[in-house]
């Protein structure tokens, strides 16, 4: 198996197939310390890790967080105007302060694409990202793949349907890239309007007809329709799309018994999905949580487990 | 050219485990509350077959487990090469619990300082003690062992090599060879 | 004083001199050329092995004054412009407040000549405010010294109004110059839509914003038979669009910036913020068209769309940080690296979209050409002068510029403006 030697994690781009593995791999041996009475391992004892949030978000901070404390980390949250020049202080000071408080890690999110890579390029502490814009998401990606993994026993050969908002999805651009490096068939469907410029050279179907789309696929990914991106009118109605594009248990008489429902929360119910297929039995939406916080734990361990070469 | 001296063979090894496992059962006053946990990688083999032993002696298993010791380490942020997060498998409770560790070698202690860690976070066993297939010395810690396959005396910078079948696909056997630890 | 450049190289848009010649500068005036002129008495400056071309004209600069002082002002400006080689800048109008009456163009227009470095021609707003709502008073700022207006960062949206103004223009004679981009279409967009926007996950203009306000303007200015000029064209369909109407003997003229020429897309790979400008960098095949047409004479002229902005501003995240690039310094080094080394203008071709191209569009009789009885506005170069951009040799006040460590030929040595020596 393959040695880690990245320093940071800014796009699931970056990494070899074998990486990739390895981050599975390792992910796998954390969800069983999560499974213990006592949910704590001393890896990262006296280390540090910061939480540095542009952009609001509970779900992927709390995860972080827990991730970061089981492995006997200290976290600290910074929550930081994206538009901090008000304050007249740019990114950059705002992280250098950061960094000059002798910390390992700075977890990173930002509403516009390149901010952790500009951290990166300009800081010592480890950078991970936590979603910019609508580039990449990649601890999400490794998370939604790893639950793919961990039911279907392989991702080669899978067939995947990503159904919503690509174009304004850093999930699934990151997905994407993630998913046909690993060997699955990605189809994304959702409104043309919704679909970025250039979508079929990333390597993927497009569809439109997302009962097609039930029906062939072994895992289908929803993404969240952000109601407050509708001032762009990127759509007629959210009704219109809760109709063609919305999956309820009648659409998914079509699909495999064995069809894995995927959401990376959180959910629109009503809209992206009713809510008995959001609780239904295909549903794996609170597995990817559960499995969030192992492949969160799996990162930090690879990225500060070891010394600086 | 260092020259390599094989210590222990195919059938030294097959003896020291079933002794160890008459000793366990001996000092242990037969299989209850009996449990053996295997260190990650050897050890786990070498539990196996402790265990094995048990059945064909008392006719019954005892509950085995898997233990990783990596995120215990004390020289993590020592060590420049990653070390692979193995699964730890303890599907039992051991609490109360007479657990015997079982690992191939034991050198500076360190690992199974380690591994006491690891098990005291899945619970308050009645007693820990420690089987080791090779005793080679150069003690780091105050840590013994409560069976000994064999006690081979070597130098610091030697390497102690358990070769075992389920592992390395080729005959067990225990070689020493000189010089070799940098 | 008078002036006498001796062994000069003659570079002018219609001819390059085969033999070195002399220039007798007095009063601010090209006097005489001749091969050895005797000495005069004329303080003497020797261009042995140098060339001399006409001073270059930018016709779009953002001096950042009045308002914005913290990222240049006319005198730093005026100092950028005239280590570049310009000997006249043309200023636009999106200053706070924005150069929309007679009164703030005075106040830049004395500054200017406070500083007297270069000439600095404003540019008015084409609509009070630049709000694309009410023309201003064209005849008041024509008397006020605007030979062009702009309302330059915007389009002007409303169809009727830019008619108007047009139509207006016919009178008054200035140019109107057009910042073609439609602002739905373009929605804040910070790098070119296609598939390096997708993967980066960035926001992308779709040419298209500019290619229907060209489409629209070239059949406005058809209807009235008015003249106008684009600025900063981006894109081969832009130019497709602009070749056919010249064909058609329809009045546009078009500019395009350096770094349209220099840099494509690519760029923003890295998040360099100073990488962002609008309209924004485009694909290579974008930048293939903007060459052929730059030999073909579709396009008119080289304009730096000078933009400076402070380190803090761009230091901001890509959906934040402020449009545009400093210009002014790197415009010549980039102009012969990109197209003279490369074989796709010849000396004279750069003189012409330097100088003498901007002074047509201006319609600026004395400028433009190095001849006897025209203004002694002349740049001496080294043609085969390699340098390196600095971060810390900019005379602008600021460094937003992704050039910096690139490797340039072609350095202007000396810039001489109306017979005096500004650099």
């Amino acid at each position: 198996m393959s040695q880690w030697t990245k320093h940071d994690l800014l796009d699931l781009e970056d990494l070899s197939k074998d990486e990739l593995e390895l981050i599975l791999t390792t992910a796998k041996s954390f969800r069983e310390v999560s499974s213990r009475d006592v949910k704590k391992v001393p890896a990262l004892r006296g280390k540090t890790v910061v939480m540095l949030f542009f952009e609001p978000s509970t779900r992927t901070r709390i995860s972080f967080e827990l991730a970061a404390k089981r492995l006997s980390a200290d976290t600290l949250n910074v929550a930081a105007s994206s538009s901090s020049l008000s304050k007249g202080e740019t990114i950059l000071d705002t992280a250098k302060n950061i960094e000059a408080m002798n910390v390992d890690a700075i977890i990173v999110r930002h509403s516009c694409a390149g901010i952790p890579k500009v951290l990166a390029d300009n800081l010592g502490p480890s950078i991970i990202n936590a979603g910019d814009g609508c580039r990449a998401h990649p601890t999400q990606a490794l998370l939604d793949i790893f639950t793919m993994k961990d039911k279907k026993g392989r991702i080669e050969g899978l067939n995947v349907g990503i159904v919503g908002d690509i174009l304004h999805s850093r999930v699934a651009r990151c997905n994407i890239t993630a998913l046909n490096k690993l060997g699955a068939n990605v189809t994304v469907c959702g409104p043309s309007t919704l679909m970025p410029v250039g979508v079929e050279k990333l390597g993927v179907q497009v569809s439109y007809d997302v009962d097609d789309v039930i029906s062939k696929s072994d895992c289908l990914m929803l993404l969240r329709i952000q109601k407050e991106r509708q001032e762009d009118k990127f759509l007629p109605s959210i009704r219109e799309y809760a109709k063609k594009f919305g999956i309820n248990k009648e659409r998914l008489k079509k699909a495999k018994k064995d069809l894995l429902i995927m959401h990376p929360g959180p959910t629109n119910r009503g809209v992206e999905l009713t809510a008995d297929v959001a609780d239904g039995e295909q549903s794996v939406i609170l597995e990817q949580v559960t499995n969030g916080i192992a492949v969160r734990m799996a990162v930090l361990f690879l990225l500060l487990g070891t010394k600086e070469e | 050219m260092p020259e390599d001296t094989k210590i222990m063979d195919k059938d030294d090894v097959k003896r020291a485990v079933m002794r160890i496992a008459h000793e366990i059962l001996e000092k242990s006053k037969g299989v209850e509350d009996l449990c053996i946990i295997g260190i990650r990688t050897r050890g786990v083999v070498l539990a196996d077959r402790i265990n094995e032993c048990i059945k064909e002696i008392e006719g019954k298993n005892v509950p085995c487990g898997v233990l990783d010791i990596t995120l215990y380490r004390d020289d993590l942020t020592l060590v420049a090469n990653q070390p692979i997060v193995h699964e730890t498998k303890i599907a039992f409770d051991i609490s109360g619990k007479r657990v015997v560790l079982v690992d191939d070698v034991l050198f500076t202690g360190r690992t199974i300082r380690a591994a006491l860690d690891a098990l005291i976070d899945f619970g308050r066993p009645s007693c820990i003690q420690l089987a080791v297939l090779v005793d080679r010395g150069h003690r780091e810690l105050p840590i013994r062992a409560d069976y000994v396959g064999k006690n081979i005396p070597t130098n610091r910078d030697d390497n102690v090599k358990v070769i075992l079948k389920e592992n390395d696909k080729k005959e067990d056997q225990v070689v020493v060879e000189k010089g070799k630890i940098k | 004083m008078a002036l006498l450049i001796k062994n000069a190289i003659i570079v002018n848009a219609d001819k390059v001199e085969k033999n070195p010649q002399d220039i007798l500068i007095e009063k601010g005036i090209i006097e005489k050329i001749a091969p050895a002129i005797k000495d005069t008495g004329a303080k003497v400056i020797d261009a042995a092995g140098k060339m001399v071309l006409p001073g270059f004209i930018d016709l779009h600069v953002h001096l950042r004054e009045p308002g914005s002082e913290d990222k240049e002002t006319i005198e730093s400006g005026s100092k950028a412009a005239a280590k570049g080689g310009f000997t006249t800048i043309c200023c636009m109008p999106n200053t706070k407040p924005v150069l929309d009456n007679a009164m703030v163009v005075e106040a830049v227009r004395k500054e200017s000549e406070r500083v007297g470095l270069v000439n600095v021609l404003v540019i008015g707003a084409i609509t009070r405010g630049q709000k694309g709502e009410e023309l201003v008073d064209m005849f008041e700022l024509k008397e006020a010294g605007c030979i062009a207006l702009s309302d330059d960062g915007y389009s002007v949206n409303n169809a009727q109004l830019l008619r108007l103004a047009l139509e207006y223009s016919k009178m008054t004679g200035q140019v109107i110059i057009e910042h073609c981009q439609d602002p739905q279409l373009f929605a804040k967009g910070v790098m070119n839509e296609g598939l390096t926007s997708t993967k980066l996950g960035l926001k992308g203009d779709p040419g298209i914003s500019e290619t229907v306000i060209i489409a629209r303007d070239i059949e406005i200015a058809n209807y009235l038979n008015a003249r106008i000029h684009f600025a900063h064209v981006s894109l081969k369909r832009s130019l497709e669009l602009i070749r056919q109407a010249k064909k058609e003997r329809i009045k546009v003229t078009c500019e395009v910036t350096p770094h349209h020429f220099s840099l494509t897309e690519d760029e923003m790979k890295s998040f360099n913020t100073n990488a962002k400008v609008n309209p924004p960098l485009r694909s290579k095949e974008d930048i293939d068209a903007i060459k052929k047409a730059l030999k073909d004479g579709t396009i008119d002229c080289i304009a730096t769309d000078h933009a400076p902005h402070t380190v803090e501003e761009k230091e901001q995240d890509l959906d934040h940080a402020p449009y545009g690039m400093i210009g002014l310094e790197t415009a010549f080094g980039l102009a012969v690296s990109e197209l003279v080394e490369t074989g796709i203008l010849s000396w004279a071709d750069l003189a012409e979209k330097m100088s003498s191209g901007p002074a047509n569009i201006l319609g600026l009789s004395k400028k433009g050409a190095i001849k006897e009885g025209f203004d002694a506005d002349l740049v001496i170069v080294d043609p085969k002068a390699q340098w390196i951009v600095k971060e810390e040799e900019f005379a602008s006040k600021s460094r937003n510029t992704p050039f910096v460590g690139k490797k340039l030929v072609g350095r202007v040595e000396k810039t001489i403006n109306a017979g005096k020596v500004v650099f």
